[in-house]
């Protein structure tokens, strides 16, 4: 019965991915940094979603919130309904080619931006630039590579 | 772990109760005063991440230290004692304008000048997200850093203090689009508010109206009237003006003095604590 084997596993990826989220990097660079906490949340939803899902995309979420100082539970909320979509159809997505799936991710990454502007367009009225979109787009490219990375790092370790 | 079949109810009970926590810290954070004191007890909660993750970047640039030449070091060591000879020069004469600046205030019977305390942080990281400009500083309660402090680098003013943990503390930029600061045009002393955009080369200033004096090029200096930041630092110069007759104000943007996209020291300032204290408690260095 390894009912909690691999778990630690798990949060280890998820602090790393933290960890990029807040790794200084030139302000070029910057402006397409992917969305790594939430990729790898949603990767875990799609792979074990009785183990991963709402409840840790929002501490994941609200962590975000505090790391990169958006008003708290900006990013809890577009975290928690991304993973919800995800977690519903997690069959699904399981089925498509890793091509399709980057394209799926580009939606929810693109539905997750979005959320995050209006809400905090509500909050504190920021103004929409195109750019913004930009993690959208490098996210869509990293998601076959992590996607690999972490089914690797999963079948290493044997997590279930 | 096959019982995911069977949760589909949950999963959106799961996701009411996600949103409606959401919701209540959005609440909590924005509109209630207690957001400032939660802030900075997560400040200090996380910030042994921010640590970790600065470590490859400081390794790295600890490394291009160790490798640089021989010559490129002497070469550097000689730029930065030429200027601080010329910068020693010019404090030489500020001494002496500030001292005389206050005898002349003295005799208006205006308040003094007040020139704080100051204490040089190190930018740990600088998160850029669009919606938020913050910078998390070394610099934390343990050494006196408070709130509402005011920020500045060599050029002009960076922003203040939102959060403060033990060892590390959160300031808000002024390029931040829910900070705004009161300044003055250096040249014609017009007074107005200068707020932030979610840019990082520009600020927008506001409630000009059509026929005030304010060309491209104008420079803005903090006007001390917030309360917040100490009279007479640069903030930013004036990069464009637009006048259209049929809106009430003229829409001006200016550029910041200070490159707040790649800052890594800044100085923070405690405003308040008059000039004399300052001088008398630096003199025995």
């Amino acid at each position: 019965m390894r009912r909690n084997g691999g778990l630690g596993f798990i949060y280890l990826s998820l602090l790393v991915a933290l960890l990029l989220t807040v790794m200084p990097m030139p302000q070029q660079v910057k402006l397409f940094r992917p969305d790594w906490a939430l990729l790898v949340v949603l990767y875990w939803t799609m792979a074990l979603p009785g183990r991963v899902n709402i409840l840790t995309a929002f501490v994941l979420g609200f962590l975000t919130d505090v790391l990169i100082g958006t008003v708290l539970g900006v990013n809890a909320l577009a975290f928690s309904v991304v993973a919800f979509i995800v977690a519903v159809n997690h069959l699904k997505i399981r089925n498509f080619s890793v091509i399709q799936q980057a394209l799926l991710m580009g939606l929810f990454l693109a539905l997750y931006h979005l959320l995050l502007f209006w809400l905090s367009h509500f909050l504190t009225g920021v103004y929409f630039l195109p750019a913004y979109l930009w993690p959208v787009l490098t996210g869509m490219l990293v998601w076959p590579w992590l996607f690999w990375l972490l089914r690797r790092y999963r079948r290493q370790f044997k997590i279930q | 772990m096959n019982a995911i079949f069977s949760r589909g109810p949950l999963l959106g009970l799961r996701l009411l109760l996600a949103v409606l926590c959401s919701v209540g810290l959005m609440v909590v954070d924005r509109y209630t005063e207690r957001s400032t004191q939660l802030r900075s007890f997560l400040t200090s909660a996380v910030s042994p991440l921010f640590y970790v993750a600065s470590l490859p970047e400081t390794l790295l640039s600890g490394a291009t230290e160790q490798f640089m030449s021989h010559q490129r070091l002497l070469d550097e060591n000689a730029r930065l004692k030429e200027t601080l000879l010329r910068q020693n020069g010019q404090l030489q004469l500020l001494g002496y304008l500030q001292q005389e600046n206050s005898k002349l205030r003295a005799l208006l019977g205006s308040a003094p000048l007040t020139n704080g305390q100051r204490l040089v942080a190190e930018v740990l990281a600088v998160y850029s997200h669009p919606f938020s400009h913050q910078v998390v500083l070394n610099k934390g309660k343990n050494d006196g850093v408070t709130e509402h402090q005011p920020l500045i680098d060599e050029s002009g003013v960076v922003g203040q203090i939102v959060s403060v943990g033990p060892t590390s503390s959160r300031a808000l930029l002024i390029s931040d689009n829910t900070h705004a600061l009161s300044v003055r045009a250096e040249r014609t002393g017009i007074r107005t508010v200068a707020e932030g955009l979610g840019q990082w080369d520009l600020l927008r200033v506001i409630h000009l109206p059509q026929s005030a004096d304010i060309r491209v090029g104008d420079r803005l200096l903090t006007s001390g009237l917030d309360g917040l930041f100490p009279e007479g630092y640069p903030v930013a110069e004036v990069s464009r003006v637009q006048q259209d007759e049929s809106q009430p104000f003229m829409t001006v943007y200016a550029k910041p003095y200070a490159q707040l996209d790649r800052i890594r020291h800044v100085l923070l300032l405690w405003p308040g604590t008059r000039l004399d204290d300052v001088l008398n408690a630096e003199e025995p260095k």
